[in-house]
């Protein structure tokens, strides 16, 4: 760690973040803590509610199941594509004329827009025109992903894990890479088990990109949109549409700006406090 | 412990070895003692290292056969060697405490708890590790955790060897010292077989009994530390230990004397007159003396400049043009120009193709 | 350890790489396919191979204007968030300032906030300013998440850089500008090579915030590929192509950061 010196001169340097995030971030949160106090007919008749908005939206049952599905697809995402990340990037050779190819195969479906993902594995899993979707009726399942809510579910899940476990991946073989060769030597020669050496050298390791992965993942799976859209449109029934979709409906569609901005804040904060545990609690175990 | 026999070792890091330049390692036949200290010395690149890992058994040596206590152990794995390893870096487990890292190696073999507990307590002890016991080992110095590394070595009590791969490079130098003792102190107790790989003489001087020295993959003298000052096997070993390094003269040997240049040195050489593409006498800077006047066995030098270096002092000068160093008195007062170099007889080597040739008396 | 488990390994890893290329490769294969194959039944190649949903949109100006939109917004975002966020992780990794820690938060939390959260405020907020469909708009919309990504991670590498470099440079007679640029930013190279690599990856797959922010004039490539859907059902085959089209850029970015992606993923944390 460096020793940082005082100097409130830096500010200047800080200056040009904090002007450019401020237009992007401050200005509309008010716009959005604006609408969450009103009731908006037309631009002209405003009546302040206080906090009614979000009475209305905490009690809103189309908020609770958005929620719970919401938590319950975070929560799969983080448990599936951790570990399995973990796993694949032990198995990545170190070093080698594969490692380019692997890697390049690997970071290719990060680059893949949102939107399009959801059409890659909306078309991959049709029974009809899909490989996948064709694969799992030849093996005997009845699998329909618009018309299964189970099936739904499944299909998103398996395309984040599509989409992202590559991240974690990357970031774990970076980590994996720069464990001294000596590490793995005294550990043999300390007759540990290939698990001993998992936990006792490779986990310690990771810890650090893994905090970073796991921030980012939480972060993005919470704030999924367009994949569910694309595929299902958050069907069927309401199987697949989570807080974002939710949200966007209530503020786009039906244009419910006030419900829709206490909504909003109510989500946000929702991230910020799970984050915020979660960094906190991290950090306070690597100092312990 | 063990003794430890390399039968006709040799190793290279290619698929087809054609020449000696391919080996990494070449050939040898080498016994270390049950019990011996060793230094292993050599500059960067020598092969110490490979020598080092053929033993711990990192590397499979691609020629011959290492035998511990008579048993074949070339193909067995590095955990049936018993073979302990002390490495350049500090090697500790940041998750675990002191006392877990200690206990590792012996956990990892399925000793029973209160054995370990026991056996740890007796080397933290042993290595003052007993206040930091319990404490992280992640923030701890460098030093402390190389006297960890050191203590997961020592905790199992069938260790054959304990290897130690330039293990001071990262220690504060005032630390050095200290960590040499506590090294020196745990052989004498108990008597394990060490070998020790540096490029640092000093270190392998005062840690060891016996220094092996190598160059370019081979293992040129192996001797105790004065051996290695007074008869020199090679003229490599005569620059690299001593400090300046050996004297050389290329030279002629013609009837009981050295053709330097076009001065004549009497010298003693009986049998080393075979013929050699090159032919050198080799004389310690602490054996030669100046002089004002001739002697028996002297030669005309020029000083061209006096160092003094607190308790002795270094004279540089020109013998027949080629540079020569004379170690000093701190009290004797030498000026430069001309002098009288004498040589002392008894410690005038002959080198033929850079290797002692010991004349009959 | 290392024989015994390398099969295994190696298995394990073929499979997942398996696994992850055939739904790319099903796109592929379909997007030199005609319609009428498609939709007759499941084929492992194209039967009739046809360039024509590729060559439809690279002709309609619609099409392909969308894929030019879509990379003008992810390089300026690239570039602004870069040049932001340099010297602002600087500062955060060399000094202590008034507010430092809860600035730092702050704008970590920025990353947190759900797209969706800002759609309607960021559509008053441009068109009051006159940005509605730009380019501009879209790459400062996107810096809301960007910027503090791209502080974040260069933080992690300048700290890695000690900092008696940036004393000597001073007793040098270095200005900072001009050590900033010359001495400390090639020390940090692999760094931003791959904060590069994650601000365009997060603009170039981001559909929310871009297709709000545009209708005509800046209308990225992925709000274009609803046009495949229409009153007759879904054109497969152009929307394959269209996909396939969208992950050509990230191969491209991919393979220009290759040699840094084993080291610089670790993001200086270690």
């Amino acid at each position: 760690m460096i020793n940082k010196t005082d100097n409130n001169r830096a500010w200047l340097l800080v200056v040009p973040v904090v002007v450019l995030v401020a237009f992007s971030a401050i200005i509309p949160l008010m716009t959005v803590v604006n609408y969450s106090v009103q009731d908006i007919f037309d631009p002209q008749t405003r009546i302040f509610v206080g906090t009614e908005w979000f009475r209305e939206a905490l009690l809103d049952e189309r908020l609770h199941g958005a929620l719970g599905r919401q938590v319950l697809f975070s929560l799969m995402v983080l448990l599936i594509e951790v570990p399995l990340g973990i796993a694949i990037a032990l198995c990545l050779p170190r070093r080698g004329p594969w490692v380019s190819f692997c890697l390049i195969l690997l970071a290719l479906p990060m680059l893949v827009p949102f939107n399009v993902v959801g059409t890659i594995w909306q078309i991959f899993a049709r029974a009809d025109i899909g490989l996948g979707g064709w694969l799992m009726t030849e093996l005997g399942f009845d699998y329909n992903y618009t018309a299964s809510p189970l099936d739904a579910w499944l299909t998103v899940l398996v395309m984040d894990v599509w989409h992202w476990t590559s991240l974690i991946v990357l970031l774990c073989y970076a980590g994996l890479l720069s464990i001294p060769g000596a590490y793995y030597q005294a550990a043999q020669i300390d007759g540990a088990s290939r698990w001993a050496i998992f936990r006792y050298i490779q986990l310690p390791k990771l810890t650090n990109v893994l905090v970073i992965g796991v921030l980012l993942r939480f972060m993005d799976s919470f704030m999924i949109y367009a994949e569910p859209f694309v595929l299902t449109g958050g069907g069927p029934g309401n199987a697949t549409t989570f807080l974002s979709q939710q949200l966007t409906t209530l503020a786009v569609g039906q244009f419910d700006l006030g419900p829709a901005a206490a909504f909003s804040l109510i989500y946000f904060l929702i991230i910020l406090l799970i984050c915020w545990l979660f960094y906190t609690a991290i950090t306070h175990l690597s100092t312990r | 412990m063990a003794e430890i026999h390399l039968k006709n070792i040799a190793h290279s890091y290619r698929e087809n070895p054609q020449s000696p330049a391919d080996y990494a390692l070449k050939p040898c036949d080498y016994f270390w003692q049950d019990g011996g200290a060793y230094a292993l010395l050599g500059p960067s690149g020598c092969g110490k290292s490979t020598l080092l890992n053929i033993i711990s058994g990192l590397l499979q040596p691609s020629e011959g056969q290492i035998l511990l206590d008579g048993r074949d152990v070339t193909r067995s794995s590095i955990q049936d060697r018993n073979i302990a390893q002390v490495f350049q870096f500090p090697v500790i487990y940041d998750s675990m405490t002191v006392y877990d890292n200690l206990a590792f190696p012996l956990r990892n073999r399925g000793v029973e708890a209160t054995a370990v507990k026991q056996r740890v307590r007796e080397v933290a002890e042993m290595l003052d590790l007993g206040d930091i016991l319990h404490s992280r080992a992640r923030g701890l110095s460098p030093d402390a955790k190389q006297t960890i590394s050191l203590g997961r070595a020592l905790v199992r009590n069938d260790v054959a060897a304990i290897l130690f791969d330039e293990p001071l490079t990262v220690i504060d130098p005032h630390l050095k010292f200290l960590l040499r003792r506590k090294l020196k102190q745990v052989h004498e107790r108990h008597q394990l077989t060490l070998i020790y790989v540096t490029h640092d003489q000093s270190e392998a001087l005062t840690f060891a009994d016996q220094v092996v020295v190598m160059n370019e993959g081979q293992i040129l003298q192996v001797g105790s530390p004065q051996e290695l000052f007074e008869k020199p096997a090679h003229s490599f070993v005569g620059h690299f230990i001593g400090s300046p390094g050996m004297n050389f003269f290329d030279c002629e040997l013609v009837d009981g004397h050295a053709l330097i240049g076009s001065q004549k040195l009497r010298i003693h050489h009986g049998g080393c007159a075979q013929p050699a593409e090159r032919t050198q006498i080799g004389i310690r800077p602490e054996f030669l003396r100046l002089s004002d006047s001739a002697g028996d066995h002297s030669l005309p030098v020029m000083v061209e400049s006096v160092q003094d270096l607190g308790n002795y002092q270094i004279a540089s000068g020109q013998l027949e043009g080629r540079p020569v160093k004379i170690k000093l008195d701190e009290e004797q007062a030498v000026g430069t120009g001309p002098a009288h170099l004498h040589f002392a007889p008894e410690h005038t080597r002959i080198y033929l193709d850079d290797w002692l040739c010991e004349a009959k008396p | 350890m290392q024989e015994s488990g390398f099969k295994k390994r190696y298995i394990l890893l073929g499979l997942y790489l398996l696994a992850v290329m055939l739904p790319l490769y099903w796109l592929l294969n379909m997007s030199f396919k005609t319609n009428q194959e498609i939709l007759s039944g499941l084929t492992f190649f194209p039967q009739t191979f046809t360039l024509d949903n590729y060559r439809l949109i690279f002709t309609d100006a619609a099409w392909y204007s969308g894929y030019i939109n879509s990379i003008i917004y992810v390089v300026m975002n690239t570039a602004i968030s870069l040049a932001v966020a340099l010297p602002a992780a600087y500062a955060f990794s060399r000094y202590r300032f008034l507010g430092d820690r809860h600035l730092f938060f702050w704008l970590l939390s920025n990353r947190m906030a759900p797209p969706a959260v800002f759609l309607l405020p960021f559509v008053q907020l441009y068109s009051s300013v006159g940005l509605f469909d730009t380019h501009l708009a879209v790459a400062l919309a996107h810096c809301l998440f960007n910027v503090p990504l791209a502080v974040w991670i260069l933080e992690g590498f300048m700290s890695g850089v000690p900092k008696e470099i940036d004393e000597t440079a001073y007793l040098d007679g270095y200005t900072w500008p001009r050590f900033f640029t010359t001495i400390f930013m090639p020390l940090i190279k692999t760094g931003i090579g791959v904060t590069a690599f994650f601000c365009f990856m997060f603009s170039w797959i981001e559909l929310l915030l871009a297709r709000t922010l545009t209708t005509v004039e800046a209308k990225p490539i992925a709000a274009i590929m609803t046009r495949t859907v229409s009153a007759s059902g879904i054109d497969w085959g152009v929307l394959a192509a269209a996909g396939v089209l969208t992950i050509i850029p990230g191969a491209l970015v991919i393979w220009f950061v290759r040699k840094h992606i084993a080291k610089g993923f670790a993001l200086g944390r270690l």
